[in-house]
């Protein structure tokens, strides 16, 4: 009973006097964190994506309260996350364009050509590091995922014909892939952009499509003032450049290229057509909304009705009939979610 | 001090009866800190740190309050009642390593944050370590291998927590290493990651075993 009675005691004694030390310690030895950086940590992703060149997110709150970093860096927390920021600070914040990452080649395993087998470690860099890869083009996409594994949202996926398809939805833009990949043909676009051009390569017509079905040629056809109205389109050498600012209509450019080297995601494709307002531009020998529509058989001049006709089916959405008709006949659709029109069969 | 004592401890410590490898202790953070070399390198140093002031703190709790014939209650106790306490040392360390760890931590973080952040999570980790209660543990039951019967003296059980730690190191150094070679070749998918983590763990314990011959 005594031992009981003396090893309660005793570890009862050297349990409280631990405690004591320790609460006595807590108050000695108490760090003061600005209560800030809690709260900008709160709103944070989490991901410790490094993008905003921080180690940490925490490191990042802390470098944003001290004034080290801009409040509106950080990628994936995108606009409304720097406004809660700029909220605790204090202060007013710009407002930083949503991006996500685009992968800018197409030719996988089935469109381009190898310059032989590459069996080695599953990484594009270590791929590189054998007489510049296994890629015959030198701008094309590796495929073996360096991407993928950068990736700390799951955004990129390598699909079976050897590329990374990136998932808007998921993409934040924080841009690791784009410095994970060794070729530098990952590229941050703004988000609500759904054409870009997936060819890198700045050669000639025919080194291109000697070694890539889907590769630029160089061809300028998407660049041509008829094609891209508002000239966001643009050849810098043999290769377009595209300008993403004003966030134009460039499914026209798109359907015009010759090699299919555009990307588009977009799943709407349609005009307003009202046919009562067509006077089927008498003073032209053919309406001029037939002239520019870049589709075949989608804008057809009825020589009974003496109107263009609109053949929905193939209508691509270019809305480039909209800015010529004199009358006004053609009106952007203005819910697009709800056409069911997939463009990409139609090309 | 008789130098020559202490050295022989350490070597058994470190090689002989390493913790990892022969002694089967601290097994959960030599497979799960083990992937790269700058996390083993922090992990081992946490566990240095906190084994060599475990030890000497344990000894002491165990010899002022638990063990009868050198507990401070002698002052207070004729011989005779004295309580046998030492069925109580593994509850009793458990709580000391665990104040100690909190208390270590605590303190760095206000004089050394450097120090804190390289140690980050690998501190709070070794809370629970087996590794650090089998260094106190080992410290009162002696080493009769090596002509140490009965504890050790604090001097003694310092050095042994410390070459512990520098063995515990030394494996977590060896096994990222290899586990880092490891990333880069070609292993059937079922054996990804862990499970040939674990077979390489059971290899290098063989290996290990040659130390057993060592005669010191």
């Amino acid at each position: 009973m005594f031992t009981v009675i003396a090893s309660v005691v005793i570890l009862g004694v050297i349990g409280i006097v631990f405690g004591a030390i320790l609460a006595f310690a807590s108050r000695v030895f108490a760090v003061e964190v600005d209560p800030r950086i809690e709260k900008i940590e709160d709103i944070l992703p989490g991901a410790n994506c490094g993008a905003c060149g921080a180690t940490s997110c925490f490191a990042f709150a802390e470098a944003v309260v001290q004034g080290k970093l801009p409040a509106n860096s950080c990628v994936p927390g995108g606009g409304e996350g720097a406004g809660k920021i700029g909220e605790i600070l204090g202060c007013e914040v710009e407002e930083s364009r949503e991006m996500r990452a685009a992968v800018r080649c197409k030719g996988g395993l089935e469109e381009s050509q190898q310059k032989f087998m590459y069996l080695g470690v599953k990484d594009c860099w270590a791929a590189t590091l054998l007489s510049g890869g296994n890629k015959a083009c030198e701008y094309g996409c590796l495929g073996l995922g360096s991407c993928v594994e950068a990736c700390p949202f799951n955004a990129v996926v390598m699909n079976k014909n050897g590329l990374p398809e990136v998932y808007p939805e998921l993409c934040t833009g924080c841009g690791l892939c784009v410095e994970a990949c060794p070729r530098g043909i990952i590229e941050l676009i703004p988000k609500e952009q759904k054409i870009y051009l997936a060819c890198m390569n700045p050669g000639k017509g025919k080194t291109v499509t000697a070694v890539c079905d889907v590769g630029c040629n160089g061809c300028t056809l998407c660049a041509n003032p008829k094609t891209t109205p508002s000239g966001d389109i643009k050849m810098e050498g043999d290769l377009p450049v595209i300008n993403f600012q004003n966030n134009k209509n460039l499914i026209a450019g798109a359907y015009r290229c010759a090699k299919n080297s555009y990307v588009v995601e977009v799943s709407f494709a349609s005009v307003e057509y009202d046919i009562k307002k067509c006077n089927g531009c008498p003073d032209q020998p053919k309406p001029l909304c037939v002239k520019v529509c870049p589709v075949k058989n989608c804008l057809t001049f009825d020589e009974d009705t003496k109107k263009a006709q609109l053949s929905k089916e193939m209508c691509i959405g270019c809305e480039l009939c909209v800015s010529e008709c004199p009358v006004g006949a053609f009106k952007p659709v203005e819910e697009k979610e709800g056409i069911e029109h997939v463009i990409e069969e139609k090309m | 001090m008789d130098i020559k004592i202490l050295l022989i401890i350490a070597i058994y410590s470190i090689l002989i009866q390493n913790f990892v490898l022969t002694r089967f202790l601290g097994l959960c953070p030599f497979l799960g800190v083990s992937q790269k070399i700058s996390s083993a390198v922090g992990m081992g140093m946490a566990v240095i740190f906190v084994m060599s002031l475990a030890s000497a703190i344990t000894w002491a709790v165990y010899t002022y309050f638990l063990d009868p014939s050198t507990s401070i209650l002698g002052f207070f106790f004729s011989e005779e009642t004295l309580p046998n306490l030492t069925f109580l040392r593994t509850i009793a360390f458990i709580l000391v390593i665990a104040s100690l760890v909190q208390f270590i931590e605590m303190v760095l973080q206000k004089k050394v944050p450097t120090l804190y952040r390289a140690l980050g999570i690998y501190l709070p980790l070794i809370t629970t370590n087996c590794a650090i209660l089998g260094a106190a543990v080992l410290n009162i039951d002696g080493f009769s291998a090596i002509g140490l019967d009965g504890k050790l003296t604090c001097i003694q059980s310092v050095v042994q927590g410390f070459s512990a730690g520098v063995g515990f190191l030394l494996m977590l150094i060896l096994m990222s290493g290899i586990r880092e070679k490891l990333e880069l070749e070609s292993i059937p998918e079922s054996l990804k990651g862990v499970p040939i983590a674990f077979i390489m763990a059971g290899l290098m314990a063989i290996a290990f075993m040659g130390f057993s011959g060592l005669s010191i």
